[in-house]
């Protein structure tokens, strides 16, 4: 009836996982009661999670990543503590059973469902507005990504309360990851999760390569549009070629775990070679997916707080473009310690490296777009300064891990580990950062408070170097990864010294809290009525904050890169302001995504404890609710062009600009 | 901006200050794998060094000069294109990259684990087992294995095979040079060589499971004379390493203590390569 679910599921014998679980059973238990007794049930239900605005959507995808980035720095806090506490002879407080699944859990959390979360929910936000649009492609189908992609979160969260998680890394290695070395239900909560998410962030990518190859404002050619909407499309392009592959890899796996094949089983042919391939096939591809939107950041930050157009636009294309194409060709250089031949190590040591010459070139342009600017150290652009610092270094310890006969002394050590988050945290969560101030005014119509911010980022900057140089050395001291206890006493300061880091950088994560909490508090001082606090370049900051939902009531004619600084340098084209309102549709509310992504946590969850009944039933539900909801016509809330107007004029009149 | 232009000249300083004082790891090669292969570190920092300083320097003396209340500096809102800068910053990394392109191909071929390294004595075979969580050396020619340590003579090239009876780990002795992965149903080869006399700490390097932590070994480095008596003394105590034994060694997931073996039954290696993909009632851990 239950599968292999039982009462022995609880781990009522591991008091740490099972506080975890409880802290957070209890965190959204109180959510659901406050939200009932306080009656918002109906707001947050119609406003929020039906919700098909891109802008809505966008938000949620940014709280859920940074919900999960405080999941993440939990188990990243405890692995440094277990590691400073575990030296000699000592165990620490973690037991490898337990520890194993806790940096199985950190990466799985912070590459899904934190950096690439956050950056979906940035391009989601903002790309249509740049674009000059009134929403994505297809608004229900972005609803449904956002709700599978939550599931995913959901089921890997349950793993505290209910069962274990996998204990066999971030990219669950087999055979390691097989029935015969992990019986347990942590690897299939693992594959379950990210099946799920991973259809979410699929259809997440096919829409933004729908939306911004098919609708752009008028004038807005490809050569005009904003960079950060042209990275936003080579990320989400390879979302689209990528996904298939892990998907793929996953269900091989599925298959073996659930059916007894052997596609990467020790017995009967199976050959786990086969499947660090393909996971790294869409691994390396996946770097990308969450590097490219944050250099996007950085262009459209560096360019707004120089005051200055962004250096060599075309550079900036041909660059990404370039490391979209190359990213796939690069897989092997996770394994050159395979035993590949030299010549197979060789071409993808230097196609790696040949990947270094289209970002060093985009460092090099965000050099030369500060210089000869008027520049503004504004929150957005400290974090974009102390990226470009922090990702050469990244970058440099990149390259020497791409030279196959380096990379046979560094591989799996923690330099690798330190290499990784240099460019991980210096790039990718700078960027979000970044994204993040520079954004929330246009999201929520007032500016947040700047001291925390600052703050907040010398923490994350002074706590990075101090967290990671020091695993620069022990890798070098020769400390390999993912270590439950330390063998070697002299390791010990270092160890000290990158958990010093690691609190620096809660403090950190803390003052970005206390920013949100104290801005919102004081909203009403801060409260941004011209739309355009920052004096910025692109069409986002011609709308007011926030946008109303349809975004445009016109929408604007691009003559160039920059449009709205463009449009403030020179006025409206002609007849381009005065231009006459036409009636929209607004496309309704749709439960689709919300109802079908509850199906999906039931089917996961009833898949990964072996309750076929179950399986089938929430398999057969959410398909019926999706397609229910596809095939039953709904009329979207239609606007007049006297609405329009009048919404429009009263802006006018009452915004000082 | 002072704390991140530590960052970068952190990696030199300290290579010369814990390389300098022969501390550990492999910033203190025991062999010319291990030499040339920080070698070939050392130089691919310093040419990159050689890029990435300036640029952090650039950021800082940028960022200062060109902030907005220096009326004094100019300012040129629509300057967003130069052909010269622009052939400049496509040249810098590709130059950097040529460079180093040559560095990894002259080296993925001269450092290749599989070739033989040249020295005057014939190599040392040694056969290694990677099990839940303990290795297993068997030396084929001399007829004798150890758990968890291996000796061997100082100067002499060893020829190791390498597999693993379970999951895929990774075999890795910093000291000595290059890693390679221990894979079940595979044969890995990897040739290194001890230059120096010393006991080089050895590990697993590719997580395992639960007891990966404790996968370790201790290379002992001996000169000729001393390896010979190793090898008499370990040939006059300890038991047989038979296929039984092996199994049972095998079954056990567990960390395990040192252990040698005075003689192994021939084709032990090929057993544990076959027994690694039989049905797991009998090939898997408890």
């Amino acid at each position: 009836m239950f599968g292999k679910l039982t009462w022995s599921a609880i781990p009522v014998d591991q008091p740490v996982p099972l506080a975890a679980g409880l802290f957070v059973a209890l965190v959204m238990l109180g959510t659901v009661l406050l939200v009932t007794l306080k009656g918002w049930w109906p707001y947050l239900w119609r406003e929020w999670l039906t919700s098909v605005d891109h802008k809505r959507i966008g938000i949620m995808y940014v709280l859920l990543a940074l919900l999960m980035l405080l999941r993440g720095f939990i188990d990243a806090l405890m692995m440094r503590t277990q590691q400073v506490m575990a030296i000699g002879a000592a165990q620490g407080y973690l037991p490898p059973e337990h520890y194993d699944q806790i940096f199985s859990a950190h990466g799985t959390i912070m590459i899904f469902f934190m950096a690439m979360t956050f950056m979906i929910g940035l391009m989601n936000f903002v790309v249509p507005l740049q674009l000059g649009v009134r929403d994505v492609a297809f608004p229900v189908l972005n609803a449904i990504s956002f709700w599978l992609t939550a599931s995913g979160a959901l089921l890997v969260n349950l793993s505290l309360l209910i069962g274990n998680f996998s204990r066999a890394t971030w990219l669950a290695f087999p055979p390691l990851s097989e029935l015969q070395f992990s019986p347990d239900v942590g690897v299939d909560y693992y594959l379950w999760a990210l099946q799920i998410s991973g259809i979410g962030t699929l259809l997440a990518g096919i829409n933004m390569v729908t939306t911004i190859l098919k609708l752009r404002a008028p004038g807005m050619s490809y050569m005009r549009m904003p960079v950060f909407c042209w990275t936003a499309l080579c990320s989400s392009m390879l979302i689209v070629a990528a996904f298939p592959v892990l998907t793929a890899t996953f269900g091989m796996l599925l298959l073996d775990r659930y059916a007894g094949m052997h596609f990467f089983t020790n017995q009967d042919g199976g050959n786990a070679m086969l499947y660090f391939n393909l996971i790294w096939i869409w691994g390396h591809p996946e770097v990308y997916i969450l590097i490219l939107p944050a250099f996007g950041v950085f262009s459209e930050v560096i360019a707004t707080f120089s005051s200055k157009m962004l250096f060599g636009y075309r550079s900036m294309v041909l660059a990404t473009l370039a490391i979209c194409v190359l990213s796939f060709m690069v897989w092997l250089h996770h394994f050159f310690t395979m035993g590949a031949g030299a010549d197979v190590n060789a071409f993808f040591g230097i196609m790696s490296m040949v990947i270094a010459i289209p970002t060093g070139v985009k460092v090099f342009n965000w050099l030369f777009t500060l210089f000869r600017g008027r520049v503004r150290f504004e929150v957005p652009l400290l974090w974009s300064l102390g990226f470009i610092v922090t990702f050469v270094i990244g970058g440099l310890t990149g390259v020497l891990l791409a030279v196959p006969p380096a990379d046979f002394v560094l591989h799996n050590s923690v330099f690798l580990v330190a290499h990784f988050h240099n460019v991980i945290i210096g790039g990718v969560v700078f960027g979000a950062m970044a994204g993040y101030n520079y954004w929330f005014p246009k999201a929520f119509g007032f500016c947040l408070e700047r001291r925390w911010g600052i703050a907040s980022f010398w923490c994350w900057l002074l706590g990075f170097y101090l967290a990671f140089m020091p695993l620069y050395l022990l890798g070098l001291l020769g400390m390999t990864r993912r270590l439950q206890h330390i063998p070697d006493p002299r390791w010990k300061l270092l160890l000290e010294v990158a958990e010093v880091g690691a609190l620096l950088i809660l403090c950190g994560i803390g003052s970005t809290v206390v920013q949100l909490i104290v801005s919102i508090r004081s909203r009403k001082e801060r409260r941004d009525r011209t739309g355009d606090p920052w004096d910025a370049r692109t069409l986002e900051w011609s709308t007011p904050s926030p946008p109303p939902e349809y975004n445009f009531a016109v929408l604007p004619r691009v003559r160039g890169i920059d449009a709205f600084w463009d449009l403030k340098q020179q006025g409206p084209a002609p007849g381009g302001e005065t231009a006459h309102y036409e009636p929209i549709e607004i496309p309704a509310n749709s439960p689709n995504g919300f109802v079908t992504a509850f199906f999906a946590v039931v089917t996961g969850f009833a898949l990964i404890w072996h309750i076929g009944w179950l399986a089938w039933l929430g398999l057969l539900c959410a398909l019926i609710v999706l397609f229910a909801f596809g095939w039953i016509p709904r009329h979207g809330r239609p606007i007049s062009a006297r609405e329009l107007e009048h919404a429009e004029h009263a802006r006018r009149v009452g915004s000082p600009a | 901006m002072s704390s991140p232009r530590l960052g970068a000249p952190c990696l030199l300083l300290a290579s010369s200050l814990l390389g300098g004082c022969g501390s550990q790891g492999i910033l203190d090669p025991q062999g010319p794998v291990a030499a040339a292969e920080r070698l070939i570190l050392m130089n691919s920092t310093a040419i990159m060094l050689c890029v990435v300083l300036p640029v952090i320097a650039l950021t800082g003396i940028f960022a200062v000069r060109y902030r907005s209340s220096n009326r004094r500096a100019t300012y040129e809102p629509r300057w967003g294109y130069s052909g010269k800068i622009e052939l400049v910053v496509w040249s810098i990394p590709a130059l950097t990259v040529i460079l180093l392109s040559g560095v990894s191909w002259i080296g993925s071929h001269e450092l290749d684990p599989a070739r033989p390294l040249e020295a005057d004595t014939p190599p040392l075979r040694i056969e290694v087992v990677a099990l839940d969580w303990k290795w297993l050396f068997i030396y084929p020619d001399e007829r004798v294995a150890a758990v968890n340590e291996i000796a061997v003579p100082v100067g002499t090239p060893i020829d190791f095979e390498i597999t693993s009876a379970t999951v895929m780990t990774a075999f890795f002795v910093p000291q000595l040079g290059t890693q390679i992965y221990a894979m079940p149903g595979m044969s890995s080869r990897l040739n290194l060589l001890a230059s120096a006399p010393g006991h080089y700490p050895g590990f697993a390097a590719h997580f395992s499971g639960d007891g990966f932590s404790d996968m370790r070994f201790v290379v002992h480095a001996l000169p000729p004379a001393e390896y010979a008596a190793w090898l008499a003394q370990t040939r006059e105590s300890g038991e047989t390493l038979d296929e039984a034994h092996y199994d049972a060694l095998a079954r056990v997931a567990a960390k395990a203590p040192v252990e040698t073996f005075r003689t192994v039954s021939p084709g032990l290696f090929l057993h544990a390569l076959r027994s690694s993909m039989q049905p797991f009632a009998s090939a898997a851990g408890g």
